[in-house]
């Protein structure tokens, strides 16, 4: 030891300036070997799996309801066709007068011919099953059940001379019980979301909990060394936001590629209701915003259990 | 006029007692005047280290007053008390070195949680290492060391920021006479040079006719007897002058217990 007296060097008052981030060096090098990068990871693909089902079937539904709310489809039930060309042709007269109507069209034999084929074979809805005549009625807006009332009096007026009788089916009631199970899935998809940031929440409180366990010397001296709590916080939040961050970069990957790999299989059953469930570019943000989320998430819940485990220290 | 220098610490009927078990500590009442230096002795069980974790805020004590810097230590908001613990240096008894850090980090540990400029830290830190003969080993971390220069590294982390008060707890307790010697004429230097109160809790009487101005505190049975009048009312007088540059009164102007 040095035989000349105390150092002249040390700090004076104006030397001292409001305390600065210094924890970050105070802390242990953050291991990214441990299992909580690897929850975390699961946890954030499931949430970018469950945001991406629930946003697809929002969309789904968004535009199955565009498509079908403002249209009813009117049928002609008769089983002599000669007589159900003339009392279409009357229908549709007759709702093309009605205000609340914008388009008609009497949908081709042709064509029903085709919708019935994959059930009945080719040819055979025509010569063996009497099938009814279809018009596709487009309204100004979706019609009340009063105005539905009206729109089929409108048509049993006009059919009545003839012996005819039609049937007005509004398209969306006959789907209620499809939006009904597709509100029902995104309402699960919700319930998914917040479940699994619940249990993220619950992982990094267990992380933090026992980082402030292992450390529990290290804050110790630094607290008798005159270290603020925010400073021993500050300790731990370097290595939360590392392993979260790790983690959620990993489990974003992996939900995107789950997600692209769901969309292939649906893409290939080239169904139309299917084609609407498709992710739009504000989408594609919510879910990139999903790690950003998750690591906020993350410190949020490292900094309140390290702030109640300081608590119970002088 | 009165040139008492104001108290640093004043303890009055303080008692302390883990969870539901007998005092450990019991009655004490005394006052520490800036620029003091004290010899809290005992035997092993006696108090000591509880009595030091009292008087470096560890530890809150179950009945009493004590007062420090002039303000009430019991009601003191938690979130206040770093104000007070960066006016102290502490020796613990196991250096208590932050394991992963290196000596120098360890040393500047306190400078830098009190927001120092980090040149300023680097000049002190270089100096005081280097005043304790460590200037080697700034880069070694504590498992490296031995147990002699991690005393050294805690004790150049307890004066690094010229504290108003040192509490050291069996300092001199892993090292050989000739080292215990060099580490009492350091805080004898702290003493004088920056007039810093210095209290020492050891067992080696001989080191307590090391420092003749020392007053010595006896803790026996977690109660405080007074060998050499550091606990009277008035103090007892004692000698020293005050020191040039220092700024502070000698070791005879402390006392005044209840």
């Amino acid at each position: 030891m040095s035989e000349t007296p105390f150092p002249e060097t040390g700090p004076q008052d104006d030397d001292l300036a409001p305390a600065k981030n210094i924890s970050a060096g105070l802390a242990p090098p953050a291991r990214l070997s441990g299992p909580i990068p690897w929850v975390i990871a699961i946890l954030i693909a499931l949430v970018v799996i469950a945001a991406a089902g629930g946003l697809s079937l929002r969309n789904l539904a968004q535009n199955a309801r565009a498509d079908l709310a403002d249209a009813v489809t009117v049928q002609i039930i008769e089983a002599d066709e000669e007589a159900r060309t003339v009392q279409a042709q009357a229908a549709a007269k007759a709702l093309g007068a009605h205000p609340l109507v914008t388009t008609v069209r009497v949908v081709p034999e042709d064509e029903l011919q085709e919708l019935l084929e994959p059930w009945l074979g080719r040819g055979a809805a025509s010569e063996n099953v009497p099938i009814p005549a279809l018009i596709d009625v487009e309204l100004i807006r979706r019609a009340s059940g009063d105005e539905l009332a009206q729109l089929q009096s409108a048509l049993d007026a006009a059919l009545e001379p003839m012996g005819g009788t039609a049937r007005v089916d509004a398209q969306s009631q006959w789907l209620r019980p499809v939006y009904d199970a597709l509100s029902a899935l995104q309402y699960l998809a919700l319930a998914l979301i917040i479940l699994v940031s619940l249990a993220t929440a619950a992982a990094v409180w267990l992380a933090s909990r026992n980082a402030f366990i292992n450390h529990r010397e290290t804050v110790e001296i630094v607290h008798l060394l005159g270290g603020t709590d925010k400073q021993v916080t500050r300790m731990f939040e370097r290595s939360v936001i590392q392993e979260a961050a790790f983690g959620a970069l990993i489990g974003l990957l992996l939900g995107l590629g789950a997600v692209w790999l769901l969309g292939q299989q649906f893409a290939s059953l080239d169904s139309g209701m299917v084609g609407g469930g498709g992710l739009r570019m504000l989408d594609w943000a919510i879910i990139a915003a999903i790690p950003v989320g998750g690591v906020c998430l993350a410190l949020i819940t490292g900094r309140i259990t390290i702030g109640y485990a300081l608590r119970s220290m002088l | 006029m009165n040139d008492r220098p104001a108290e640093i610490v004043k303890f009055d009927n303080v008692g302390l007692r883990y969870g539901t078990d007998p005092e450990v500590l019991t009655d004490l009442s005394f006052t520490l005047f800036p620029g003091s230096f004290y010899f809290l002795t005992g035997a092993s069980g006696a108090g000591k280290t509880s009595l030091l974790k009292l008087l470096y805020l560890s530890q809150r004590p179950s009945r009493g007053s004590i007062r420090m810097f002039g303000k009430d230590m019991i009601t003191l908001p938690r979130g206040r008390l770093p104000d007070f613990r960066r006016r102290m240096g502490v020796v613990f008894q196991n250096f208590r070195l932050v394991p992963h850090l290196s000596a120098f980090d360890n040393v500047a540990l306190p400078l830098r949680l009190a927001g120092t400029d980090e040149a300023k830290v680097r000049r002190s830190v270089t100096d005081m290492l280097e005043w304790v003969g460590l200037s080697h080993r700034m880069h070694a971390i504590p498992e490296t060391m031995s147990g002699g220069e991690q005393q050294r590294t805690a004790i150049a982390r307890a004066v690094i920021a010229r504290p108003q008060i040192l509490i050291a707890d069996e300092p001199t307790g892993n090292v050989d006479p000739e080292m215990a010697l060099k580490l009492l004429r350091l805080f004898e230097a702290l003493n004088h040079r920056v007039g810093t109160t210095v209290i020492v809790a050891t067992h080696d009487v001989h080191l307590l006719k090391k420092v003749p101005e020392s007053l010595i505190m006896r803790l026996n049975k977690g109660r405080l007897s007074d060998p050499t009048g550091a606990l009277r009312y008035p103090p007892a007088p004692k000698s020293r002058p005050s020191v040039a540059g220092g700024g502070m009164m000698g070791a005879g102007t402390m006392g005044a217990g209840k």
